[in-house]
């Protein structure tokens, strides 16, 4: 006995509208390929290249209420920056991470649309100048990729160096944005 | 670690689509067209109460069990309304057997309390009750028969 589509789409709108869910995702479709989005009722918390273990992921991350449901904004809003009609988000934001990645994160958030800028500097305005290196693991472990844009962040030389999504990925990201970068 | 783990809860998600088509043909050999609003509401009580698990044993049973519950709430509220048109006559029927059945197995633990009224409210074989309960069929069979000896021992206690 299969559930009907339809019969399974109440039902995840249903547990959704009653708040019993920690953590729903989506799967979106883009030109640098599936986009794995998550968001808690707080905001959006996670985007992911890869699909490996996800629901645990987030389970582990954010408890064991994980449920696939549409998120209708971050779709919508993702969809216009691929097409080139956006240049910032708006989503609201759920981050957990400790004091200084999320400092990290949030002068990278500050970074605009079509530039780049150096793991260093960004160490810097963070508030530890030194700290480049670590600046550099906090880029890859990004839990919010694209939308806090580690992609423009490169090397002192102006080389891409690395990237969760791959480097063709942030080459792609780059060239969308029109961005100056070393190939 | 290894096999002596216990195994952990998994993401409701993988639980869910492991369930769900299984739970809805349960439910509509007990409810018939009614089967798909039970169906919702045992998901929604068993997503209530995901995030307190402990572990991730017998999930497959737990579920049947709260499929059970939901069902037996759902035909003790119709009993008291109009039949309604849309009801499969293979479940009217067993509707009569299921209202004695429903006030003497109250007192009961939720799986014998299962167990009875699926054999002898349904009349469903062993194979398919040990399939609801996630159970072996022998499983089944003995809370069944404990549970017809425990209605017993209650019986004879109040008269």
């Amino acid at each position: 006995m299969n559930v009907t589509t339809d019969l399974d789409a109440r039902f995840r709108a249903a547990a959704v509208a009653g708040g019993l869910v920690d953590v729903r995702y989506d799967v979106v479709a883009s030109p640098v390929g599936d986009l794995h989005v998550a968001a808690t009722g707080r905001g959006l918390c996670r985007i992911s290249y890869r699909e490996d273990d996800w629901e645990e992921q987030l389970a582990r991350g954010f408890g064991v209420r994980v449920l696939r449901s549409p998120l209708d904004d971050v779709r919508r809003e993702l969809d216009e920056y691929f097409e080139g009609r956006r240049r910032s988000f708006d989503l609201p934001l759920d981050l957990r991470v400790a004091e200084f990645p999320a400092a990290v994160l949030h002068e990278l958030a500050q970074v605009p649309y079509g530039h780049t800028d150096t793991y260093g500097k960004l160490a810097a305005r963070a508030g530890r100048p030194r700290a480049a290196r670590a600046v550099g693991t906090i880029m890859n472990r990004n839990p919010i990729p694209i939308v806090l844009p580690c992609h423009r962040i490169v090397g002192a030389s102006g080389a891409l160096t690395g990237y969760a999504g791959g480097l063709e990925v942030k080459r792609r990201l780059l060239e969308l944005e029109g961005a100056s970068f070393k190939a | 670690m290894g096999t002596m783990a216990t195994p952990r809860v998994p993401p409701f998600e993988r639980f869910y689509l492991m369930h769900r088509d299984d739970v809805l043909g349960y439910l509509r050999r007990l409810l018939g067209a009614r089967a798909e609003d039970a169906w919702q509401e045992t998901f929604l009580r068993a997503l209530r109460a995901y995030g307190r698990l402990e572990h991730g044993r017998h999930l497959r049973a737990w579920v049947f069990t709260i499929a059970t519950n939901v069902a037996l709430d759902e035909l003790r509220v119709t009993k008291r309304t109009v039949p309604q048109a849309d009801v499969e006559p293979v479940v009217e029927l067993r509707r009569d057997a299921f209202r004695e059945l429903e006030h003497l197995t109250g007192g009961l633990p939720p799986t014998e309390r299962a167990a009875v009224v699926l054999r002898y409210g349904y009349d469903l074989p062993y194979a398919q009750i040990a399939d609801a309960l996630g159970s072996s069929e022998e499983a089944a069979r003995a809370a069944a028969s404990s549970g017809v000896r425990r209605l017993r021992r209650t019986h004879e206690r109040d008269h």
